[in-house]
């Protein structure tokens, strides 16, 4: 049996480090401010690209995330680790990536970027993250008490490659119908002229970045929300030091680049309204908790053939959608104007999830 | 005393709670967990690791691992 060096403490780490040096770059060479990965907002970016909102600011197709799925891929089927499977509760999952989703644009990021705004120096940052932790440990609570979403089973090959292939027609799109300048539409996708949706790397470098810690972090099973999960259940260090090397090391290359600047107010896409950038990430950290895992995580899951978490990840982009037409993300200016209710309805909606959703199996 | 844990189709964290409620629930001298993602396999490696466990043998039958696990 060859050792999988990725799984090991040091291996996560080294993830973690790559990961943080990688989004340090990105936003050196365009994309937005603290947001050199953010599966949240990327996805957010991919609904607005193929219109599912017409927020003019946020769209645009993030070669990252499909290289996410992609890249994951590659690493299942290198080592025979490509398990088509699904059939554990698809609607929870769907719901929970809806409100994950929307909680995580109350705040203006996934865990990840939570993580990169603290190494830019995002003082808000601490503040969602402290949230994101409350919201994980509800969701310990809950998992201490039997919550369990049971069993998925195997499927066909082809139904574990659906989501990879949908990521690989997005790509097709972006490549038949590429940006025009100065134009928000080409064929049939949207791009952003302003805001943070017109912000980006080369697609290139974009794309083989994605594809490259799809790769590692499949193998490394690199996942922020059971950082957090398993400090606060099994009082295990593991995945966490691999969350601490992506803010050290994103810090460094930040520091580097010139692209650290500590404070809480004028920071890039961000708010400083502590309570709702508080209460977003514990809404968010409740839904990843609940579905077992953050958006990244779902992503490279997806990658596997894992067709539960694919459906997570579509309910987080109709999430997006529903976050932007109804008004429920935030922008630099503060919560929309039915964030708050989001919230409150959203967290309402995971504790119905929590407390009903008990079985021993 | 042995037991038996089949974790197979559950997604993480429910084969680590799983194990560790079997470690808990008395003086199992061997446990035998059955999963079926690599993730899983070392994430039960790892807390019966830190559970002064020893891993006896882990036997690959298709798609599926057999971790027999043995108190230290």
């Amino acid at each position: 049996m060859i050792k999988n060096f990725f799984a090991t403490r040091w291996g996560v780490i080294c993830v973690g480090a790559i990961i943080g040096v990688l989004a340090g770059l990105l936003q050196k060479f365009g994309n937005p401010g603290n947001m050199g990965i953010c599966v949240a907002c990327f996805e957010r970016d991919i609904a607005g690209a193929i219109g599912l909102h017409r927020a003019g600011v946020v769209q645009y197709i993030r070669p990252e995330i499909i290289g996410f799925v992609l890249g994951a891929l590659v690493a299942a089927f290198s080592f025979k680790e490509f398990k088509p499977r699904s059939g554990s509760a698809p609607i929870v999952r769907f719901t929970l990536g809806m409100f994950a989703m929307i909680g995580a644009l109350v705040f203006l990021g996934c865990p990840w970027r939570a993580l990169l705004r603290l190494a830019g120096g995002d003082g808000n940052a601490i503040i969602g993250l402290i949230g994101l932790a409350g919201g994980i440990w509800i969701g310990v609570q809950f998992l201490k008490n039997g919550y369990n979403l049971g069993q998925s089973k195997p499927t066909h090959k082809s139904a574990g490659l659906l989501l990879p292939l949908l990521m690989l027609g997005l790509l097709c799109l972006m490549l038949i119908y590429p940006q025009l300048a100065g134009e928000n539409k080409a064929g049939v996708l949207f791009y952003s002229l302003k805001g943070p949706g017109a912000m980006h790397a080369p697609l290139l470098l974009s794309l083989g970045a994605g594809l490259f810690i799809g790769f590692i972090a499949q193998r490394s099973r690199f996942c922020t929300m059971g950082a957090f999960r398993d400090l606060i259940l099994f009082r295990q260090m593991h995945l966490f030091s691999g969350v601490i090397a992506l803010v050290v090391f994103a810090f460094i290359t930040n520091f580097v680049f010139g692209q650290f600047n500590p404070g809480f107010t004028g920071q890039p896409v961000a708010h400083a309204m502590h309570i709702w950038n508080f209460a977003g990430m514990v809404l968010a950290g409740l839904a990843f908790a609940l579905a077992g895992g953050c958006p990244g995580r779902q992503l490279f899951l997806s990658g596997e053939g894992d067709g539960d978490a694919a459906i997570f990840v579509l309910g987080m982009i109709m999430g997006a959608a529903i976050a932007h037409n109804f008004g429920l993300a935030s922008s630099p200016k503060g919560v929309g104007p039915h964030g708050v209710t989001a919230v409150v309805v959203g967290l309402v909606i995971c504790l119905f999830i929590g407390f009903t959703m008990r079985k021993k199996i | 005393m042995s037991t038996t844990i089949d974790t197979r189709g559950l997604s993480c964290p429910q084969p680590v709670l799983m194990f560790m409620d079997a470690v808990k629930s008395g003086n199992e001298n061997e446990i035998i967990v059955f999963t079926d993602t690599d993730a899983s396999k070392e994430n039960v490696s790892r807390a019966a690791e830190n559970k002064k466990y020893t891993i006896k043998d882990i036997e690959q039958q298709g798609d599926e691992y057999k971790i027999t696990l043995i108190k230290d």
